[in-house]
Protein backbone atom coordinates (compact mmCIF):
# COMPACT_ATOMS: atom_id res chain seq x y z
CA UNK A 1 0.00 0.00 0.00
CA UNK A 2 1.60 3.23 -0.79
CA UNK A 3 0.95 6.50 -0.08
CA UNK A 4 -0.88 7.89 -3.28
CA UNK A 5 -3.95 5.52 -1.65
CA UNK A 6 -4.45 8.14 0.95
CA UNK A 7 -3.07 10.87 -1.15
CA UNK A 8 -4.38 14.19 0.20
CA UNK A 9 -5.27 12.92 3.65
CA UNK A 10 -1.82 11.51 4.63
CA UNK A 11 -0.49 14.94 4.21
CA UNK A 12 -2.83 17.06 5.98
CA UNK A 13 -2.62 14.49 9.01
CA UNK A 14 1.08 14.52 8.99
CA UNK A 15 0.07 18.61 8.98
CA UNK A 16 -2.03 18.56 11.59
CA UNK A 17 0.27 16.28 13.86
CA UNK A 18 3.54 18.93 13.24
CA UNK A 19 0.42 22.38 14.26
CA UNK A 20 -0.50 20.55 17.13
CA UNK A 21 3.26 20.19 18.38
CA UNK A 22 4.05 23.74 17.41
CA UNK A 23 0.74 25.02 19.38
CA UNK A 24 0.87 23.06 22.15
CA UNK A 25 4.80 24.37 22.46
CA UNK A 26 3.26 27.90 22.54
CA UNK A 27 0.64 27.41 25.06
CA UNK A 28 3.57 25.84 27.24
CA UNK A 29 5.28 28.67 26.94
CA UNK A 30 2.87 31.62 28.03
CA UNK A 31 4.81 32.53 30.80
CA UNK A 32 8.26 32.82 29.03
CA UNK A 33 9.62 35.89 28.23
CA UNK A 34 10.84 36.75 25.40
CA UNK A 35 9.04 33.88 23.62
CA UNK A 36 7.39 34.07 20.59
CA UNK A 37 4.83 32.66 19.25
CA UNK A 38 4.50 30.71 16.01
CA UNK A 39 2.11 28.72 13.92
CA UNK A 40 1.96 26.56 10.68
CA UNK A 41 0.75 28.09 6.99
CA UNK A 42 -1.08 25.65 6.06
CA UNK A 43 -1.00 26.65 2.53
CA UNK A 44 3.28 26.80 2.24
CA UNK A 45 2.94 23.59 3.60
CA UNK A 46 0.90 22.09 0.63
CA UNK A 47 2.79 24.00 -1.63
CA UNK A 48 6.31 22.66 0.05
CA UNK A 49 4.62 19.12 -0.41
CA UNK A 50 4.23 19.64 -4.29
CA UNK A 51 7.17 20.92 -4.99
CA UNK A 52 9.76 20.47 -2.59
CA UNK A 53 12.88 22.63 -2.48
CA UNK A 54 16.15 20.54 -2.30
CA UNK A 55 19.42 21.73 -3.11
CA UNK A 56 21.28 20.26 -6.49
CA UNK A 57 24.36 17.90 -5.48
CA UNK A 58 27.22 17.40 -7.74
CA UNK A 59 28.67 14.89 -5.36
CA UNK A 60 27.70 11.43 -4.01
CA UNK A 61 29.42 12.91 -0.25
CA UNK A 62 27.84 16.28 -0.24
CA UNK A 63 25.44 16.25 2.74
CA UNK A 64 21.70 16.65 1.98
CA UNK A 65 20.43 19.63 3.00
CA UNK A 66 17.33 18.73 5.34
CA UNK A 67 15.21 21.03 5.49
CA UNK A 68 15.10 22.21 9.71
CA UNK A 69 11.74 22.08 11.42
CA UNK A 70 12.61 25.16 12.77
CA UNK A 71 13.61 26.63 9.64
CA UNK A 72 10.82 25.65 7.67
CA UNK A 73 9.56 28.56 5.73
CA UNK A 74 5.87 27.80 6.94
CA UNK A 75 6.70 28.21 10.01
CA UNK A 76 5.57 31.69 10.76
CA UNK A 77 5.56 33.79 13.86
CA UNK A 78 2.01 34.88 15.12
CA UNK A 79 1.82 38.79 14.83
CA UNK A 80 -0.28 39.69 18.32
CA UNK A 81 -3.13 41.84 19.19
CA UNK A 82 -1.60 43.15 22.20
CA UNK A 83 2.30 42.43 23.12
CA UNK A 84 3.09 42.10 26.60
CA UNK A 85 5.60 44.43 27.61
CA UNK A 86 8.25 41.05 28.41
CA UNK A 87 8.63 40.33 24.70
CA UNK A 88 6.05 37.25 25.08
CA UNK A 89 3.78 37.00 22.08
CA UNK A 90 1.58 34.07 23.11
CA UNK A 91 -2.04 34.43 23.63
CA UNK A 92 -3.55 31.85 25.02
CA UNK A 93 -6.83 32.32 23.73
CA UNK A 94 -5.65 32.78 20.39
CA UNK A 95 -3.45 29.51 20.83
CA UNK A 96 -6.21 27.71 22.24
CA UNK A 97 -8.90 28.32 19.69
CA UNK A 98 -5.73 27.14 17.33
CA UNK A 99 -4.87 24.33 19.18
CA UNK A 100 -9.14 23.23 19.58
CA UNK A 101 -9.38 23.67 15.91
CA UNK A 102 -6.79 21.95 14.97
CA UNK A 103 -7.96 19.13 17.18
CA UNK A 104 -11.71 19.21 15.24
CA UNK A 105 -9.02 19.54 11.65
CA UNK A 106 -6.91 16.16 12.93
CA UNK A 107 -10.44 14.34 13.72
CA UNK A 108 -11.84 14.94 10.19
CA UNK A 109 -8.61 13.58 8.81
CA UNK A 110 -8.62 10.49 10.83
CA UNK A 111 -12.49 10.30 9.71
CA UNK A 112 -11.37 10.29 5.93
CA UNK A 113 -8.37 7.92 6.54
CA UNK A 114 -10.70 5.77 8.34
CA UNK A 115 -13.30 5.77 4.93
CA UNK A 116 -10.43 4.74 3.02
CA UNK A 117 -9.53 2.14 4.70
CA UNK A 118 -13.29 0.86 5.21
CA UNK A 119 -13.73 1.08 1.26
CA UNK A 120 -10.54 -0.67 1.03
CA UNK A 121 -12.32 -3.21 3.35
CA UNK A 122 -15.17 -3.54 1.42
CA UNK A 123 -13.59 -4.02 -2.12
CA UNK A 124 -11.44 -7.12 -0.49
CA UNK A 125 -14.40 -8.81 1.11
CA UNK A 126 -16.40 -8.37 -2.03
CA UNK A 127 -19.55 -8.24 0.14
CA UNK A 128 -22.69 -6.64 -1.21
CA UNK A 129 -23.97 -3.42 1.13
CA UNK B 1 8.99 15.51 14.93
CA UNK B 2 6.12 13.98 15.93
CA UNK B 3 3.26 13.88 18.31
CA UNK B 4 5.10 12.40 21.19
CA UNK B 5 7.02 15.76 21.64
CA UNK B 6 4.26 17.14 22.87
CA UNK B 7 4.69 14.90 25.80
CA UNK B 8 7.83 16.74 26.61
CA UNK B 9 6.87 19.65 25.90
CA UNK B 10 3.54 20.29 27.61
CA UNK B 11 5.65 18.19 30.70
CA UNK B 12 8.29 20.71 30.91
CA UNK B 13 5.65 23.51 31.01
CA UNK B 14 3.51 21.68 33.92
CA UNK B 15 7.39 21.06 35.84
CA UNK B 16 7.92 25.27 35.44
CA UNK B 17 4.72 26.19 36.56
CA UNK B 18 4.94 24.15 39.38
CA UNK B 19 7.58 25.80 40.63
CA UNK B 20 6.15 28.89 40.35
CA UNK B 21 3.40 27.41 42.32
CA UNK B 22 5.82 26.27 44.74
CA UNK B 23 7.85 29.66 44.84
CA UNK B 24 3.93 31.41 45.40
CA UNK B 25 3.39 28.75 48.62
CA UNK B 26 7.26 29.75 50.22
CA UNK B 27 5.98 33.53 49.97
CA UNK B 28 2.56 33.38 51.19
CA UNK B 29 3.60 31.10 54.19
CA UNK B 30 6.47 33.59 54.99
CA UNK B 31 4.90 36.38 54.01
CA UNK B 32 4.29 37.52 58.41
CA UNK B 33 8.44 36.55 58.94
CA UNK B 34 9.98 39.29 60.83
CA UNK B 35 14.13 39.49 61.25
CA UNK B 36 16.52 41.59 62.80
CA UNK B 37 17.84 43.48 60.16
CA UNK B 38 17.07 44.73 56.47
CA UNK B 39 19.16 42.68 54.66
CA UNK B 40 18.37 39.20 56.51
CA UNK B 41 14.23 40.00 56.41
CA UNK B 42 13.01 37.45 53.55
CA UNK B 43 12.49 38.74 49.84
CA UNK B 44 9.81 37.38 47.67
CA UNK B 45 10.97 35.07 45.47
CA UNK B 46 10.21 34.54 41.77
CA UNK B 47 10.89 31.45 39.11
CA UNK B 48 12.90 33.04 35.64
CA UNK B 49 11.15 30.84 32.66
CA UNK B 50 13.19 30.86 29.56
CA UNK B 51 12.92 28.04 26.17
CA UNK B 52 15.61 25.65 25.89
CA UNK B 53 16.40 24.77 22.27
CA UNK B 54 17.33 21.52 21.13
CA UNK B 55 19.50 21.63 18.62
CA UNK B 56 20.17 18.22 18.37
CA UNK B 57 17.20 16.92 17.15
CA UNK B 58 15.31 18.58 14.15
CA UNK B 59 15.06 22.02 16.76
CA UNK B 60 11.24 20.95 17.11
CA UNK B 61 11.59 20.38 20.68
CA UNK B 62 11.67 23.10 22.73
CA UNK B 63 11.10 22.83 26.15
CA UNK B 64 10.41 24.92 29.00
CA UNK B 65 13.13 25.47 31.65
CA UNK B 66 13.30 27.55 35.16
CA UNK B 67 16.83 29.30 34.56
CA UNK B 68 17.00 30.96 38.38
CA UNK B 69 14.85 32.13 40.82
CA UNK B 70 15.14 36.06 41.29
CA UNK B 71 14.25 37.76 44.42
CA UNK B 72 11.93 40.76 44.89
CA UNK B 73 14.32 44.17 45.67
CA UNK B 74 10.64 45.91 46.76
CA UNK B 75 12.00 47.98 49.96
CA UNK B 76 11.61 45.51 53.59
CA UNK B 77 9.02 47.54 55.69
CA UNK B 78 10.57 48.54 59.35
CA UNK B 79 7.94 47.56 62.67
CA UNK B 80 8.93 49.22 66.01
CA UNK B 81 8.70 46.41 68.23
CA UNK B 82 11.26 46.63 71.03
CA UNK B 83 9.88 43.82 72.90
CA UNK B 84 10.76 41.38 69.79
CA UNK B 85 13.96 39.32 70.80
CA UNK B 86 15.41 40.02 67.45
CA UNK B 87 14.87 43.66 67.30
CA UNK B 88 17.54 45.84 66.58
CA UNK B 89 19.01 49.01 68.73
CA UNK B 90 16.57 51.17 67.70
CA UNK B 91 13.67 48.55 68.99
CA UNK B 92 12.78 47.85 65.16
CA UNK B 93 12.04 44.32 63.09
CA UNK B 94 11.93 43.90 59.31
CA UNK B 95 8.93 42.44 57.79
CA UNK B 96 9.11 40.34 54.70
CA UNK B 97 8.01 42.11 51.43
CA UNK B 98 5.96 39.73 49.85
CA UNK B 99 3.15 41.32 48.37
CA UNK B 100 -0.13 38.73 49.26
CA UNK B 101 -2.24 40.61 46.70
CA UNK B 102 0.26 39.78 43.84
CA UNK B 103 1.34 36.04 44.67
CA UNK B 104 -2.60 35.40 44.82
CA UNK B 105 -2.45 36.97 41.53
CA UNK B 106 0.58 34.69 40.20
CA UNK B 107 -0.86 31.73 41.97
CA UNK B 108 -4.23 31.89 39.63
CA UNK B 109 -1.98 32.38 36.99
CA UNK B 110 0.34 29.60 37.34
CA UNK B 111 -2.92 27.11 38.55
CA UNK B 112 -4.42 28.27 35.12
CA UNK B 113 -1.16 28.20 32.67
CA UNK B 114 -1.06 24.05 34.61
CA UNK B 115 -4.26 23.10 33.57
CA UNK B 116 -3.64 24.57 29.80
CA UNK B 117 -0.62 22.31 29.67
CA UNK B 118 -3.09 19.01 31.67
CA UNK B 119 -5.78 20.05 28.62
CA UNK B 120 -3.80 20.03 25.91
CA UNK B 121 -1.80 16.73 27.14
CA UNK B 122 -4.98 15.09 27.21
CA UNK B 123 -6.40 16.19 23.95
CA UNK B 124 -2.91 14.94 22.10
CA UNK B 125 -3.49 11.56 24.13
CA UNK B 126 -6.78 11.16 22.84
CA UNK B 127 -5.85 12.18 19.72
CA UNK B 128 -2.79 9.46 19.36
CA UNK B 129 -4.87 7.00 20.19
CA UNK B 130 -7.49 7.40 17.77
CA UNK B 131 -4.71 7.17 15.55
CA UNK B 132 -3.31 4.09 16.88
CA UNK B 133 -7.11 2.15 16.36
CA UNK B 134 -7.07 3.62 12.99
CA UNK B 135 -9.02 1.10 10.26
CA UNK B 136 -10.29 -0.81 12.95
Amino acid sequence: MDNEFFGFHAIALQHRSNRNEILARNLAHADTPGFQARDLDFAEVLAATESPTTLRRTHSTHLAANSNAMTDPALKYRIPTQPSVDGNTVETDVEQAAFAENVVQYQASLQFINGKIRTLRHAISGERS
Amino acid sequence: MSMLNVFDIAGSGMTAQSVRLNTTASNLANAGDVAGSADSAYRAKQPVFSAVYDTFGDGANVAVRVTGITESNAPVRALYQPEHPDADADGNVWVSNVNAVEEMVNMLSASRSYQNNIEVLQTSKDLLLRTLSLGS
